[in-house]
C-alpha cells in the first residue's frame, strides 16, 4: 500500500494550530483595522483551509492528480467570483447608451 | 474468477476490476475529490452570490452579522474542528488497524456533530425570537431594528437570506454526514475495515473535512464581518 500514516503528534499540532487561528480570527475581529479586517479574517481562513487539506485530507501524501485536481477545482472557483465581480465592479465605469435614456435609466447602488 | 480469488477479495475488499488495492485507493481518493470540487463550484456560487450583495450592502450586512452570536460560532467553529480532529484519527486508526479506537472516534465525531448542529438549531431558534427570519418571521422591533435600520431593512433581510441559506446548505451536509458516519460505525463493529481495506472511513473523512472547510469560511464571512468594535 501507498499509504503513509501520519505519526499522531502531527494531527494533535494541526488541530492545536487550527484552534488558535480561530481564536485569533476572533481576536482580530475586535480589532479596527479599516477594510483590512476582511482581509486578515479571509487570510486567516485560507491559512486554515491549507491546514486542513494538507494534514487532515492527506494531500501532503497524495499524488499529481488529486492535486491537479483540486487546483483545477480552486482555479474554477477563482474565475467564478473573480470574473463576476469584475463585471458588477466595472458596469458604472461607462455611462449607458443615449438611447437607453428614454427608457427609465438602469440604476445601480 | 476463481474460488480462491472471490475468497482473496472478500478478505481484501479488492473489487475485480482493479490491479490491486493500490490501484484501488488511488481511484477511491481520486472519485471522491472529482465529487468535491463539484462541491467547491456548489457552494461557490452562493459564494459569489454573497460576496456581489456583500459588496453592495455593506451597511445592511454588517447590521445583520452584529445580530449573530460571535461566542456561538466561534465555539461551534472549535467544535467542527475538533470533529474534524477525531475524523483524522478514527482514519487512521483504520490504517493501523485498531478497531476499538475506530469505534470510539467514530462516535466522538458523531457526537461531536450532533454538538455543532444543537447549537445551530439553538441559534436558529434566537432568530425565531428576534423576529428576523426573513419571509417566514420578519418583524424586527425595538434595539434589534435600530440595529437593521440603517443598512435598510430589505437588504438586511437579504443577509438573513443568504445566513439562512449557507448555514442551512452547510447543515443539511453535516446531517448527510452524519448519516455516512452511521454507517461507518456499523461497518466498523461489525470488522469490516483492515489496514488494507479502508476506503469508505477513508472517503467519508475527506467529505467531513470538506464540509469543515466550508464552515471555515462561513464564519468569517457571517459572524466577522464589518468588526465588533
Amino acid at each position: 500500500m501507498s499509504q503513509h500514516i501520519e505519526p499522531l503528534k502531527t494531527y494533535v499540532t494541526v488541530f492545536v494550530s487550527l484552534i488558535s487561528l480561530t481564536l485569533l480570527t476572533t481576536a482580530v475581529a475586535f480589532i479596527d483595522l479599516g477594510p483590512f479586517n476582511t482581509v486578515v479574517a479571509l487570510a486567516i481562513a485560507f491559512c486554515k483551509m491549507m491546514l486542513v487539506i494538507l494534514f487532515f485530507m492527506h494531500v501532503r501524501h497524495s499524488g499529481g492528480l488529486v492535486r491537479i485536481t483540486i487546483i483545477a477545482g480552486f482555479f474554477w472557483l477563482a474565475l467564478l467570483i473573480g470574473l463576476t465581480m469584475a463585471d458588477y465592479q466595472t458596469r458604472t465605469w461607462t455611462p449607458p447608451p443615449q438611447a437607453w435614456s428614454k427608457t427609465a435609466p438602469p440604476t445601480h447602488p | 474468477m476463481s474460488d480462491t480469488q472471490v475468497e482473496h477479495a472478500e478478505q481484501t475488499g479488492l473489487a475485480h476490476q482493479f490491479e490491486d488495492l493500490s490501484q484501488q485507493h488511488d481511484a477511491d481518493t481520486f472519485g471522491i475529490w472529482i465529487f468535491l470540487v463539484t462541491e467547491i463550484m456548489f457552494f461557490g456560487g452562493v459564494f459569489a452570490g454573497y460576496a456581489i450583495l456583500r459588496w453592495f450592502y455593506f451597511a445592511a450586512f454588517e447590521g445583520g452579522s452584529h445580530l449573530l452570536d460571535i461566542r456561538l460560532g466561534a465555539f461551534n467553529t472549535v467544535v467542527l474542528l475538533g470533529s474534524s480532529l477525531t475524523m483524522a484519527l478514527a482514519v487512521r486508526s483504520a490504517q493501523i488497524g485498531s478497531r476499538r479506537a475506530q469505534i470510539i472516534f467514530l462516535t466522538w465525531t458523531l457526537i461531536l456533530g450532533g454538538v455543532f448542529l444543537g447549537i445551530k438549531a439553538y441559534e436558529y431558534h434566537q432568530k425565531f425570537v428576534e423576529h428576523i427570519v426573513p419571509s417566514l418571521d420578519w418583524a424586527p422591533e425595538g434595539e434589534v431594528l435600530a440595529r437593521l435600520a440603517p443598512g435598510g431593512l430589505n437588504h438586511a433581510q437579504l443577509y438573513f437570506f443568504f445566513y439562512f441559506g449557507m448555514t442551512g446548505l452547510h447543515a443539511l451536509h453535516m446531517i448527510i454526514g452524519m448519516g455516512l458516519l452511521f454507517w461507518l460505525l456499523l461497518r466498523a463493529r461489525r470488522g469490516d475495515f483492515t489496514p488494507a481495506y479502508f476506503a469508505p472511513v477513508e472517503v467519508v473523512g475527506l467529505y467531513w473535512h470538506f464540509v469543515d472547510i466550508v464552515w471555515i469560511f462561513l464564519f468569517p464571512l457571517l459572524y466577522l464581518i464589518g468588526g465588533r468594535y
